[in-house]
């Protein structure tokens, strides 16, 4: 029992992760239309930003301070010096350029800091596990993700939903050109979402890499989950991306721990063993395309696409 | 303009002459490669430069041809007229199944949904643990026809691999001027207006796709007795990505693009990673320039180039 | 214009690309290994280690001048074969030393080796080439994995633990450690988890681990895999209620990222950087000063292989014309080697000592693994009696 409590929590854990960058992903997607597979280099660029400061001041607060403000210039640079020429061009271009994006930065990263891993350690304040239940101790940073996850999440809906300038993130997701007819500074509003979504990038980066070894290519595998992520919850809406990155974090996590059990049930365990993890691998594409079947445009497409 | 493809495998064809004065098998296996992805290519370009279906999971046809023979091999079964068949008939079959489900998608999404199968195909053959799994399955021998060995002489299978190249290219092009292919690409251009028409769009897009399918395990075929290796990184959805990169890169919707854009990414990759470690630094700002500057490709360069140079030469007419 | 441009593409390529190195007395290595990715600390590791003992030779290997040509093979297969390609057509090298990665070295070995020239893996020792495979074109200067994956099991054994927890990568090395460590030990196993290959986020397998109680877990998760792993288990709390064995999981690549977290894990190997012979102290202080890193096995046994080639060339009087003289001379192992005694098996693959080694803290506050305990002396694969060498 206590385990099954210990997946659910590790499943949001990695959902709201997901769900800080899905979110930026999203954003820019929905109100720019524009694909950015860079999206995964910014997150990396956090973690690594994340471990510079911290070797440079000693202090995690201020590392994770200004890591922040250096990913969204860093982001900001990049919108201005590449994005900004790609907004009226069709995705493919828009892949392209990303992907070369992509390609330099991870080698750039290596150039710069070394292929050699690095590692960031947890703020003392919250190294260290914490007894949830009887039998049941939990690593309090992860608490902290959770809870930070979750936090951002309710600052979103706050801003997107009771704001001026969320509505006009909103109005600019659902027409952009009538916005800026309407006398709005259209590229002033890009560049706020798009900066904001890197921010976001950038802070999940940061979060993670106390737990993860910060390297090169990194941000390649949470990039597709956060496209999974996106396209499950409807492009263009934030709650969507919400719901489904819980959804997949706890179906990835609940998927690896209990595949190999439940297949154990109808197999031998030796095959039980390797064909589990790798339909747990397969579980989330496996759910997209469902989810894509039945709702050609996700669960929660923004109204009017 | 279908004079550049002819110079094209005139080029290829010449080749092996020319190579004969350097170093031999490299050049031969370096080409043959950029051919064998040039196939996938056409099958690729097939659809998203004619019907605008971005495919992101077209590697997934390439490996699994490849696994078909490789598979038919550890089992002692080499011959081609029972492999190739099998390879064929697998990608196709794949590919129509995923078909009808990918078509009833539009734009972004179905670029989604082909790169979930894409991945589905990449985690079962990690899955395989009897076909090597994420280690991959070497080939101990290459396909035999009819008891002759044709693939182990190198020049012998790199004018098969020519020649299977050419063919495709003849079969697209046949494809894209007729009557189904006027109707697959009238779909891209407004799917509204060919539905009032009367055609089911559906059905020429799934046997577009099934067609392209065929195509990279064609391509799949070749590769696995190129290397005499599969392994599950050739589905990857990294490789998806670069075939998109190629077809984008010659110029889209042309297929002697697609062939071009082959052979001048892995052509570059080639000499830039032989120049330095951080040939990845070059490359990457290299295809973001080549999409901010050359909208159509180096074709579509080529041919702004063609264009500006005969203006300045052009008799002042009066 | 550009009618003609794929004619000319073809022999510009060609042109660039064919080397005419008039050298016949340079000797030419070409290294191959993985130098992109996350597990480019490793083939970086490799690179240097040769490196550093050509230069240490004076920049000659028996007596001849040599150039290093260093490729990537970004981990994929099907590349480094173009590469190694490359390396034996284009740049006609003399030897090939790598890969870092066994399932390279399965696609690598037969252009190598069909092509005559000699191979030498400083890392990957996969049980096929050890037995019915061998080749006398072939050595190694690492161990075979069997050897490796044994180690542990053996003191656990003998250490008397009950009850141990596997995990490992769900590969064919993967399963080869796990059934390595079971070949040794023969207590109770708790469970066994195969991870995805890449998985870098525990959660989910260190509940289950919690879970069973068992006295020790083994664990063999190469790389960025490993890192994670250690630093989550620490932080779980699990550090302190059970025994940390591994292999290639703590070891001096990976040391700078776990840093405390993996202090007091053991693992098994055929080195550590405080093995006391005085060429091993003077290679591992060389290597600091000139990378600035500690030195992990995969440094250690391509500085081997260097000194293995030197030795063999010496025998041959530089030459590598002759190939049978040059096999044989390589048999013989003409060097001393870092890690003390060395003799090469009847398959090429070396009978050598094996330690448990524990996680230090040095005094400058970098990390290494340390000697604890010998565990097999002068020891032979089991695969050498599949060899049809004699």
């Amino acid at each position: 029992m206590s385990l099954l409590v210990v997946q659910i929590l590790n499943g949001l854990q990695l959902g709201v992760l997901l769900f800080l960058i899905a979110a930026g992903l999203t954003l820019v997607f929905g109100v720019m239309n524009f694909i950015n597979l860079a999206h995964g280099v910014q997150y990396m660029l956090g973690a690594y930003l994340a471990v510079m400061f911290y070797t440079l001041t000693g202090s995690s607060l201020l590392a994770l301070v200004f890591a922040l403000l250096a990913a969204l210039a860093f982001g900001l640079f990049l919108e201005f010096v590449v994005f900004r020429h790609l907004y009226e061009r069709d995705h493919l271009d828009q892949v392209i350029a990303t992907f070369g994006i992509i390609l330099f930065l991870n080698q750039a990263v290596k150039y710069v800091w070394g292929a050699a891993p690095l590692s960031l350690p947890i703020p003392e304040l919250f190294s260290g596990s914490i007894v949830l239940l009887p039998g049941l101790t939990y690593p309090i940073w992860r608490l902290v993700i959770i809870a930070s996850g979750l936090a951002v999440a309710l600052l979103l809906y706050i801003l997107v939903s009771r704001t001026r300038l969320g509505m006009l993130v909103r109005a600019g997701a659902n027409n952009a050109p009538m916005v800026s007819a309407l006398g709005v500074d259209i590229r002033r509003l890009f560049m706020i979402v798009f900066g904001f979504g890197t921010m976001l990038a950038g802070f999940a980066g940061i979060m993670i890499a106390p737990i993860l070894s910060v390297e090169p290519g990194m941000g390649d595998t949470i990039l597709i989950l956060a496209f999974v992520v996106i396209v499950i919850g409807g492009i263009g809406s934030i709650r969507g991306a919400f719901i489904a990155a819980l959804l997949i974090g706890l179906a990835d996590t609940l998927g690896r721990s209990f595949s190999v059990d439940i297949l154990r049930l109808v197999m031998a365990p030796s095959p039980a063993r390797t064909v589990g993890p790798a339909i747990a691998s397969m579980l989330i594409y496996l759910m997209m395309a469902l989810v894509l079947y039945f709702r050609p445009t996700g669960l929660f497409p923004p109204k009017g696409r | 303009m279908s004079r550049l493809p002819i110079a094209i495998f005139l080029g290829f064809a010449l080749l092996p002459m020319a190579a004969a004065f350097g170093a031999e098998t490299y050049l031969l296996d370096l080409f043959m490669r950029v051919m064998i992805f040039a196939i996938a290519a056409l099958g690729l370009d097939l659809l998203v430069g004619f019907g605008a279906l971005v495919s992101f999971g077209h590697a997934a046809f390439i490996g699994i041809g490849a696994y078909a023979v490789a598979i038919l091999a550890s089992h002692g079964i080499n011959e081609a007229w029972i492999s190739l068949p099998v390879a064929l008939v697998a990608a196709t079959a794949f590919a129509y199944l995923t078909g009808t489900i990918c078509l009833r998608t539009r734009g972004v999404y179905f670029i989604m949904i082909t790169l979930a199968f894409g991945q589905m195909a990449f985690f079962l053959a990690s899955s395989l643990a009897p076909y090597g799994g994420d280690d991959g399955l070497t080939m101990h021998a290459r396909s035999t026809l009819f008891g002759l060995s044709p693939f182990k002489h190198e020049r012998l299978f790199y004018y098969i691999v020519l020649a299977c190249l050419v063919g495709c290219y003849c079969l697209c092009r046949a494809l894209v001027v007729s009557r189904f292919g006027r109707v697959f690409r009238g779909a891209r251009e407004n799917a509204t207006r060919m539905a009032t028409l009367g055609f089911d769009i559906y059905r020429y897009q799934l046997a577009a796709y099934a067609i392209s399918g065929a195509l990279g395990g064609l391509a799949g075929f070749l590769l696995a007795n190129a290397t005499d290796f599969v392994s599950p990184a050739y589905m990857s959805w990294q490789r998806s990505g670069e075939l998109i990169i190629m077809i984008i890169l010659g110029g889209l919707g042309t297929l002697h693009g697609a062939i071009i854009g082959t052979l001048v990414y892995s052509l570059l990759g080639e000499w830039l990673s032989g120049l330095t470690e951080n040939w990845k630094m070059i490359f990457g700002p290299l295809l973001v320039l080549v999409v901010l500057l050359a909208r159509s490709g180096l074709l579509g360069l080529a041919a702004q180039v063609a264009a500006w140079w005969r203006k300045q030469h052009a008799e002042p007419q009066a | 214009m550009y009618r003609g441009f794929t004619p000319l593409a073809a022999i510009a390529a060609l042109a660039l690309v064919t080397t005419t190195a008039n050298a016949q007395d340079k000797l030419k290595i070409g290294l191959i290994a993985t130098l992109s990715g996350p597990p480019a600390v490793l083939g970086q590791q490799l690179r240097n280690g040769f490196r550093l003992a050509v230069k240490d030779l004076g920049g000659k290997l028996g007596g001849r001048e040599v150039e290093i040509i260093v490729q990537d093979d970004e981990l994929k297969p099907d590349i480094a074969v173009t590469k190694v390609k490359a390396l034996i057509e284009r740049d006609k090298v003399d030897f090939v030393v790598g890969p870092v990665f066994s399932n390279v070295l399965q696609t690598i070995f037969k252009p190598v080796t069909d092509a005559g020239i000699v191979l030498i893996s400083p890392n990957a020792g996969t049980s096929n080439f050890a037995g019915k495979e061998c080749n006398p074109n072939f050595f190694v200067t690492s161990y075979q994995n069997d050897q490796a994956f044994g180690v542990a099991g053996k003191y656990a054994q003998d250490a008397g633990l009950k009850k141990v927890f596997l995990i490992a990568p769900n590969y064919q090395a993967g399963r080869d450690a796990l059934a390595g460590f079971k070949s040794f030990f023969k207590g109770e196993i708790a469970d066994e988890i195969f991870v995805p290959l890449g998985q870098l986020d525990y959660s989910a397998e260190l509940s289950k681990i919690a879970t069973a109680k068992p006295d020790a877990i083994y664990v063999f998760l190469p790389g960025g895999m490993g890192i994670n792993f250690v630093k989550q288990f620490r932080q779980a709390g699990l550090a302190d209620k059970l025994v940390f064995l591994s292999a290639f999981t703590v070891d001096e690549s990976t040391l700078p990222a776990q840093q405390d977290a993996a202090l007091g894990f053991f693992a098994g190997a055929n080195w550590a950087p405080n093995l006391d012979t005085p060429q091993n102290k003077k290679f591992v202080a060389g290597y600091e000063k000139e990378f600035n890193a500690v030195p992990a096995t995969y440094a250690f046994q391509s500085y081997d292989a260097a000194l293995l080639i030197d030795g063999a060339l010496k025998l041959t009087k530089g030459s590598t014309a002759d190939k049978k003289a040059l096999q044989a001379a390589l048999q013989k192992a003409n060097f001393t080697s870092l890690r003390g005694g060395f003799k090469f098996n009847t398959n090429h693959y070396p009978i050598q000592d094996f330690y448990l080694v524990k996680v230090a803290k040095r005094a400058d506050g970098k990390f290494q693994t340390e000697i604890a305990k010998k565990v097999f002396t002068n020891d032979a694969d089991i695969h050498a009696k599949d060899c049809p060498m004699k």
